[in-house]
């Protein structure tokens, strides 16, 4: 029987939305994915797109970043410098010919804990039918 | 319209003259540019506040040893600006620089020239390139390409300054070692050569005459960046690239750009714990080391591309000749169209990872 392919999920997730959109979806009982490897910052503009690179060359199926929605950032702007960032590193993926489809954003709110739950068992199932990330077998790290 | 001072002499000696009136009437408080080091042929940049100095000034020589813009950014500020002599690749660094807060456009009477281009460090160290030299200003004179140029210089689209005070001009005069032309855009520029001794005239430089050259290094780019066929190799073919790369960071400390006060990649949390190799063999069987060098490059990429000038000084010092600079033109080109941004061209355009707008990208994030 072959084993069934479990993709991990790094997560970036904004203290003050998407984490606690997270939080939300937990205390109402309701299910995301063990795919998802939670790490909290207090801004998505915490991420350092070295971060998401180290991630991806390190073995990571997948990288997800969720932020407020544009306008909601906790520190007014934070988010709107995250979306750029995720721009040019998604662009910079795509110059290089490697797949940037395994590079996400979302804007989650603290409020949408249904929606949390959907976007992370999207992008699993998004993975899971990518396969495994090319980078995790290479001798080359 | 612009001023033009024309001078009954070579290019070069038109332009030491010129700066030797700057320092010795005391428009300037000194002056910033390529010197012959020992009179044995080897030079150097200079920041020179003696006009005696001058003598063996060498500011047109082809020859880019480190990037001015970088060093310009490091001098010390004086009382009057310095009359420093680049050419436009590194006026273009400079500028961005200027951006990143390290360093001031108005400590600098910034003079450049059209470039011709600048030799690859190898061909310059055998023989100083001295034999290159006749060959090169016959080119120059022309307004075509010298064989001999670096590979980034061939493909260089951004040969004639911006935001210089003074240009020089080179490229297709075909009296240049009889005649100086030297074209002031700045009131201070004009302000500064009043008494200067040459013939002034108005007139603007010609663009049009460009086209043909512009319109070879362009075909040029897109063949080299075509070459190093990237997008086709996706994570194998960084691989194959950054598989020969040495880790010395070489490419990162002659990088005009690369000036961050704390980088990631010199930070000890970037080299990785030895648990973090124990980690990774089991999965992957075997790990390479140095590590993470493909990491270094993509960081890079994503924290500078957009302000990628093409100098080219990191292919010219890679020991493992890795084509850097192509690799980051190119993705910087990519990166900085999405924000409709040229690196170098305005000091008032804020760099994109500074500054956003509420109603741009809306296409991300949105589930």
């Amino acid at each position: 029987m072959s084993k069934e392919f479990k993709p991990k999920i790094i997560s970036f997730l904004c203290k003050w939305c998407t984490y606690s959109g997270a939080d939300l979806a937990g205390t109402n009982r309701m299910k995301y994915p063990a795919s998802i490897l939670p790490v909290r910052v207090m801004c998505s503009s915490r991420v350092n797109p070295v971060f998401m690179v180290k991630s991806f060359l390190h073995g990571a199926d997948g990288v997800f970043v969720g932020g407020c929605h544009p306008g909601d950032c906790h520190y007014q702007s934070g988010n709107y410098f995250t979306r750029r960032r995720f721009a040019i590193l998604t662009r910079i993926f795509d110059t290089l010919g490697m797949e940037s489809e395994r590079l996400k954003l979302s804007w989650i709110s603290a409020a949408e804990g249904v929606k949390f739950v959907r976007v992370t068992t999207e992008f699993t199932e998004e993975i899971k039918s990518m396969g495994e990330n090319p980078a995790k077998k290479k001798v080359f790290l | 319209m612009d001023q033009i001072l024309s001078i009954d002499k070579g290019a070069e000696e038109g332009l030491v003259q010129l700066l030797k009136f700057l320092l010795e009437n005391d428009k300037v408080s000194g002056v910033f540019t390529l010197r012959k080091t020992t009179g044995k042929g080897f030079f150097d940049y200079a920041l020179i506040t003696e006009p005696g100095l001058l003598e063996d000034a060498i500011p047109l020589h082809p020859f880019m040893n480190v990037n001015g813009g970088k060093i310009i950014s490091s001098l010390p500020p004086m009382k009057k600006p310095v009359a420093a002599v680049i050419r436009p690749c590194e006026l273009r660094s400079f500028v961005e620089l200027v951006k990143r807060s390290q360093g001031s456009i108005d400590d600098f009477l910034l003079i450049s020239y059209t470039c011709g281009g600048s030799f690859p460090f190898d061909k310059t160290l055998k023989d100083n390139g001295q034999k290159l030299l006749p060959g090169y200003w016959k080119a120059v004179e022309k307004g075509v390409d010298s064989e001999n140029i670096r590979q980034s210089c061939a493909s260089c689209e951004h040969f004639v300054p911006q935001n210089a005070d003074i240009t020089v001009s080179l490229l297709g005069e075909k009296d240049l070692r009889s005649k100086c032309l030297m074209y002031l855009h700045s009131e201070r520029s004009m302000a500064m050569t009043e008494e200067f001794d040459a013939e002034i005239s108005d007139g603007q430089l010609e663009i049009k005459r460009f086209e043909a050259l512009l319109e070879k290094r362009s075909e040029q780019k897109k063949k080299d960046f075509k070459e190093i066929n990237i997008e086709d190799s996706g994570l194998d073919g960084m691989i194959d690239l950054f598989g020969r790369c040495i880790g010395c960071h070489g490419c990162m400390r002659v990088c005009p750009i690369c000036q961050c006060v704390l980088c990631d990649f010199e930070s000890c949390g970037y080299d990785p714990d030895t648990s973090v190799i124990a980690n990774e063999l089991p999965v992957r069987g075997g790990v390479r080391v140095p590590t993470d060098t493909v990491l270094f490059h993509i960081g890079r990429l994503s924290h500078m591309s957009f302000s990628c000038v093409g100098c080219g000084q990191c292919t010219e010092v890679c020991p493992a000749d890795i084509p850097v600079s192509t690799l980051f033109r190119k993705t910087g080109e990519q990166v900085a169209g999405i924000f409709d941004y040229i690196p170098g061209r305005d000091v008032d355009e804020e760099i994109p990872v500074t500054i956003f707008k509420e109603d741009e990208l809306s296409e991300l994030g949105n589930d």
